[in-house]
């Protein structure tokens, strides 16, 4: 073997880096739309399983024009922002935004509040809690939410309303889809999806059998905003609020649960108008 | 083929035909066993994963094979790596973007082709050491031999856990539910993969006393 020397190895290494970053972002830069197209119609297919169309790849695109009639971006009061498409809506965004509202709120209650936050927080704050100065921030917060609704027309003239979701799992994120009836309370189908839940337990949220569990269930008792709650089998009686958990899956199966009250609680104005 | 008798001559038809038979880097060398089993529950994904393996190891041979004289010996490993990554993610996002259902379902195996043996062992054992051309059989001669034995166990997995052959419901189709038969899950769980591979191993040298070690 012949010997190199340290500066050909140096400039070997450089080169070859240089050429194979080129090619790569080359590669990606040239298949993106089309990438983009796939998710975009993975993302349709999934709003229409939520009203329990059935669809392949290819026809997506038409049953989603031929359905989903309408679609609309609502803000926190229930009114309609324009200019914005449900399609585009950054759900990742409005799960920050959740997130930092349950912050806010629990500021309030100071339930959450470790020990040690409210020590360090004693020399930086002042000691009350200014309310007033958590309700503006929560205020602030909700002012910038987007909230899409998707409107599906089936063949007899019955409409669905279906509403985006969008939380954490055990190891990554969850999302789905929920279609309720025009009642604005009973479920009419649900679909879940996730990035990498545990195969055969939590990555059961995708199957069939779970997202059948939800059909009929309602989210209002009454007036009082419910959502549905995912409990272990056995332990409450199954009920028009609850659903049976996955064994195994407990951290999903709550993911679930929390990203359906916070996902659909943005939502009450827009219930209780449609409502009255 | 043959009208260009050097191109396929028989010391490189060798190179195509060994790994395939008595050289096989599953059921001889028990290389790349992990992916073996991870994606053979269905005939479609084992044939993706395949093609991608045969893609990568014959296009990472022939690239190794032309800079051999340039690659210095005491980075060679890291070069090898960038080259195979290279080829990897390309492939990954191809399928992405063409192949995008099989691709989902092959989820990390894809970028975990980077990790198997079969690749880094043909790079290092042979196209380091031989021109473009026979390193790219020796790739393509590899890559189906690893691909032949994935189709095989997919085959027997897909018919036997699901009733199916490219989600086609053959059983289904000729009536063997009607007799009272029920498809078996346990095939598609990966001890059952293993056991398949264990069969064809078994069958393989029972009909190749070569092979068998004393």
């Amino acid at each position: 073997m012949k010997s190199f020397s340290n500066t050909y190895i140096f400039v070997f290494s450089s080169v070859m880096v240089i050429i194979v970053a080129a090619l790569l972002s080359f590669v990606a830069m040239q298949l993106k739309p089309v990438q983009e197209n796939n998710i975009k119609i993975e993302k349709m297919q999934n709003i229409l399983a939520s009203v329990r169309i059935e669809s392949t790849p290819k026809n997506a695109d038409e049953l989603f024009e031929q359905f989903i009639s309408t679609s609309f971006v609502l803000n926190e009061n229930g009114e309609e922002i324009e200019n914005v498409a449900a399609f585009d809506v950054d759900m990742m965004a409005q799960v920050s935004m959740i997130e930092a509202i349950n912050k806010q709120k629990s500021l309030l209650t100071e339930r959450n509040i470790s020990p040690f936050t409210k020590f360090v927080s004693s020399f930086i704050k002042s000691k009350e809690l200014d309310k007033y100065q958590v309700q503006s921030a929560i205020e602030k917060i909700k002012s910038d939410r987007e909230l899409p609704v998707y409107v599906c027309t089936k063949e007899d003239s019955s409409a669905y309303y279906i509403f985006p979701l969008r939380g954490k799992g055990l190891w990554g994120p969850i999302w789905g889809y929920i279609a309720l009836e025009s009642d604005f309370n009973t479920v009419y189908g649900a679909v879940f999806d996730h990035k990498g839940e545990t195969p055969g337990l939590g990555a059961e949220i995708n199957q069939g059998w779970f997202q059948a569990n939800f059909r009929g269930k309602k989210i209002f008792d009454g007036n009082t905003f419910k959502s549905i709650e995912v409990v272990k089998p056995g332990t409450v009686a199954v009920n028009d609020f609850n659903v049976d958990a996955i064994s195994g899956g407990t951290i999903t199966s709550k993911g679930v649960e929390a990203m359906l009250f916070d996902c659909l609680y943005g939502y009450n104005s827009f219930f209780e108008l449609k409502k009255n | 083929m043959s009208e260009k008798e050097p191109l396929f001559s028989s010391k490189n038809l060798k190179l195509l035909t060994d790994p395939v038979g008595t050289n096989n880097p599953i059921t001889v060398l028990v290389l790349g066993i992990c992916s073996a089993l991870a994606v053979t529950v269905k005939l479609e994904p084992s044939i993706v994963m395949a093609l991608s393996v045969t893609i990568v190891l014959a296009a990472s041979n022939v690239a190794i094979s032309l800079l051999r004289s340039l690659i210095p010996p005491r980075i060679r490993i890291i070069v090898q790596l960038v080259v195979i990554a290279t080829m990897v993610i390309i492939v990954d996002q191809v399928l992405k973007a063409y192949a995008y259902d099989v691709s989902k379902q092959l989820s990390v195996f894809v970028g975990l082709i980077i990790t198997n043996c079969i690749i880094m062992g043909r790079l290092e054992a042979f196209a380091l050491g031989n021109k473009p051309w026979p390193s790219f059989l020796d790739g393509i001669g590899n890559g189906a031999g690893y691909g032949i034995i994935l189709i095989i166990v997919a085959f027997f997995r897909e018919l036997l856990g699901s009733g199916t052959l490219f989600g086609y419901p053959v059983l289904e189709k000729i009536g063997l539910y009607n007799t009272g038969y029920k498809d078996n899950g346990m095939m598609i769980l990966p001890p059952m993969a293993l056991i398949t591979l264990g069969i064809i191993i078994w069958v393989q040298r029972a009909r190749n006393k070569d092979l068998i070690e004393s």
